[in-house]
């Protein structure tokens, strides 16, 4: 057997059209200037246009259309994800995506049904997973107990300044269980914001203890196992296209500043030293891009394959390392104007800190790569 | 599945079964993994051999017009007999310059006579074709040839020095990139282009030592050459065009090749295969947790160039870059092998630092040669660092 394996890559015209939109409007919609306006905000984005792309259907591409949503599945996500990334346009989509991924892909679509139509219409939810740094640790110490309360913190909750509702993993008797909790039954303390590297995003440790969760808001069982482990693959394959997506962004600033910047009389991006990364980083946009639509490419609706398994964290892996790359050679490329908070690079830099630590990092995803294709050898 | 479906399917099969069957034995002696490999007689006359074997079973050519000694079928025919010979992995179909380069630019733009004289003996390996258009102070800078062809009544009289001439001292023909006019203001217009018998008297093909030890390239002097005028290709002046358009050949950016495999491509799952029995610290070496995240990395960039080749025929995923998978490729791929290599080498604990000729050798040193020769490839037709500029100035648009 090769160690290649699957390589289908295919974009399909509605997901064509929709790039092309989805890049028209985060364009237009959030310059850079924007994006800074929202570094100090509370919600970290715009709610009147998050409200604009919600109107556009985004928030339902990969809902049922039993729920309001589209049903076009999370591979037409992708595009949406991949240009918010290249505007650095911080929304709550791939939290309330993934939020709603979990649902329904433990089997409680009827069940959840309303929420799930609150989400299409523009309500935010978002997954409580982690309870500690590791994205490697399956252990679940929060506990929903056979009264239905919940007991423990989560931590890291993205968009939880911002959240309607939390999908909260916790551990009910010998099972993982998943707990619909809604922001208003958390006191305002229950939730200490983190202070993130990338100002662009929001995130907070949250306090479940004490929480009654309401009759027929939770399930646990067998379902919940699997829906979680392929809601960690889709994290990991939509995190990667918006990181690919920044990291275009990011070699653009590059490309920009090496042709207008003059130094011992000569633009810049005439030096070789500038120039052969500069095509590095292309090259790794170009890994990164191919690997996010061959995951796309291969994830479905039902229960992820062993070769998505493997195109989500390649996705991952990939995209992280070269964001990474871009947004570290762009502070570099701008001398001393790139040590200064008004350079754009620090925002891609940042960016890269943030991206390569959620649903694990470039390492965390190798190691499975490694069991997965060489261990079957 | 339709009727055309079906007859291309019946074809694989009937390529499939003669490759298996007709598939050369070892040997006995290294064959060249690529052709700018072809070292001594023995070697040629295999490869000769073989070539003729698969072009008179229909195999190669196929695409080209019949009346010249092709097949005249559609181009999808010679697609899959390479894929069942990569499959095979039967030897490469050496004529590389000839089936790639020359013939094509012929079969495109030469007159009835050239199609008639060349062609068909290409295809069969009568004729061995070489390109001159290297010279030693002007590898990358192709435009700047200083290789002199005076006109002196039917002939043409050529001087200079050209290198890396692949199988210099086995063609019978050249395609030669040569100065007619040394006082041109712009120096491309001073070159022309000919189809240049290599058997005359003043052309003296001196085989170069490559660092692996081996023989593949020439050192190629004229002393006033003579060649029939009637060996110009086009017109005077031409010369850049038609170089530029035999590059496009070269480079994958133009069809029309005879087909055939170039090369053996050697891939990770060879790599992997190879480390059979390897141990470090005692254990297996694929069980050693460094040696694997460095593994997942090369399958990974392995993929990423299998799936590049895919993403480059869709059009919405490469409108924000246009031409920069087409143009990377070369860079990509060929830095990629030559790491590949020298990281295959390393894995072989003691061993790796044997080389051809030790019977110790892992698969009698076949990783180390195939890692010294990867260079051939980051270094001929552009260094990685011209490609990088290139990819840079063209796709980045940054300045010169």
């Amino acid at each position: 057997m090769s160690v290649m394996g699957n390589s289908a890559l295919a974009l399909s015209e509605e997901q064509a059209m929709l790039m092309d939109v989805a890049r028209e409007f985060c364009q237009s919609k959030s310059p850079i200037a924007e994006v800074r306006t929202q570094l100090e905000t509370v919600s970290g984005y715009d709610i009147s246009l998050w409200d604009e792309m919600v109107n556009l259907g985004w928030a339902g591409i990969a809902l049922p259309e039993s729920c309001g949503g589209s049903g076009m599945g999370v591979a037409t996500v992708v595009p949406v994800v991949e240009a918010m990334g290249k505007a650095m346009l911080g929304t709550p989509l791939v939290s309330s995506t993934l939020a709603a991924q979990l649902l329904v892909r433990a089997g409680a679509a009827a069940q959840f049904e309303s929420v799930l139509s609150e989400i299409a219409t523009g309500s935010v939810g978002t997954v409580a997973l982690l309870e500690n740094a590791d994205w490697g640790d399956d252990n679940i110490h929060c506990t929903l107990d056979a009264d239905g309360v919940l007991h423990g913190s989560k931590a890291f909750v993205a968009d939880a300044g911002t959240a309607h509702f939390f999908v909260v993993l916790a551990r009910h008797g010998d099972f993982p269980a998943l707990a619909l909790v809604r922001a208003e039954q958390l006191t305002a303390a229950a939730i200490s914001p983190n202070v993130l590297i990338d100002q662009t995003k929001r995130s907070a440790n949250v306090d479940f203890t004490g929480v009654q969760v309401a009759e027929g808001s939770w399930l646990s069982g067998e379902a919940v196992a699997g829906a979680l482990r392929d809601v960690r693959l889709l994290g990991a394959l939509l995190v990667a296209a918006e990181a690919t997506g920044s990291a275009a962004a990011c070699l653009d600033t590059v490309v920009d500043y090496l042709k207008t910047r003059k130094q011992f009389g000569k633009l810049i991006g005439s030096y070789q030293a500038l120039k052969h990364p500069a095509v590095d980083i292309l090259t790794a946009v170009d890994s990164a891009r191919s690997f996010v639509y061959h995951a796309a490419t291969v994830t479905s609706d039902d229960p992820l394959s062993r070769d998505a398994e493997i195109a989500c964290r390649m996705a991952k892996a990939d995209a992280t390392e070269t964001l990474l790359y871009a947004g570290d050679r762009a502070v570099q490329f701008h001398g001393g104007m790139g040590f200064t908070y008004e350079c754009d690079a620090q925002l891609y830099i940042r960016r890269a800190q943030w991206t390569r630590q959620q649903f694990g990092d470039a390492q965390h995803h190798r190691k499975r790569l490694a069991s997965l294709l060489l261990d079957s050898q | 599945m339709g009727a055309a479906e079906q007859e291309l399917k019946d074809f694989r099969g009937q390529v499939s079964a003669w490759m298996k069957d007709n598939k050369p034995a070892d040997p006995g002696f290294l064959l060249p993994q690529t052709f700018m490999e072809v070292g001594d007689e023995r070697q040629l006359e295999f490869l000769r051999e073989w070539q003729h074997k698969i072009y008179s079973a229909g195999y190669l050519g196929m695409a080209w017009p019949k009346e010249y000694g092709g097949g005249g079928v559609a181009p999808i025919y010679q697609a899959i007999a390479d894929q069942e010979m990569r499959r095979h992995a039967v030897p490469i179909c050496f004529n590389v310059i000839g089936l790639g380069w020359a013939g094509p630019l012929i079969n495109d733009i030469g007159t009835e006579e050239e199609k008639a004289r060349y062609l068909k003996r290409i295809l069969s390996a009568e004729d061995v074709w070489c390109q001159g258009f290297s010279e030693p102070d002007h590898g990358s800078d192709l435009g700047n040839a200083q290789t002199k062809a005076v006109r002196d009544g039917d002939e043409y009289v050529i001087n200079g020095q050209k290198i890396w001439t692949t199988m210099g001292n086995f063609a019978q023909y050249m395609i030669l990139l040569a100065r007619t006019n040394p006082d041109t203001p712009r120096k491309y217009d001073g070159l022309s282009f000919f189809l240049a018998p290599m058997d005359v008297p003043g052309i003296e093909a001196r085989p170069i030592r490559k660092l692996t030890g081996e023989y593949g390239f020439t050192e190629t002097f004229f002393t006033d050459a003579r060649i029939p005028a009637d060996c110009l290709m086009g017109e005077e002046g031409q010369g850049w065009k038609i170089a530029m358009q035999t590059l496009q050949y070269e480079r994958g950016a133009e069809a029309g090749a005879a087909g055939g495999q170039m090369m053996v491509r050697i891939t990770i799952d060879d790599m992997i295969k190879q480390l059979g029995d390897v141990t470090r610290d005692g254990e297996p070496v694929l069980k050693d947790p460094v040696v694997r995240d460095e593994l997942v990395k090369m399958i990974m960039e392995e993929k990423a160039v299998v799936l590049g080749e895919r993403r480059a025929h869709i059009t919405a995923l490469t409108s924000d870059y246009p031409g920069s998978l087409p143009l990377s490729q070369k860079l990509r791929m060929t830095e990629m092998t030559r790491r590949m290599r020298q990281f295959a080498i390393g894995l072989q604990g003691a061993e790796g630092a044997l080389y051809v000729g030790d019977d110790q050798a892992r698969q009698g040193g076949f990783w180390q040669r195939a890692y010294l020769n990867s260079f051939s490839a980051t270094i001929g037709g552009g260094t990685s660092q011209v490609q990088a500029n290139i990819v840079a100035e063209h796709v980045l648009g940054l300045p010169k």
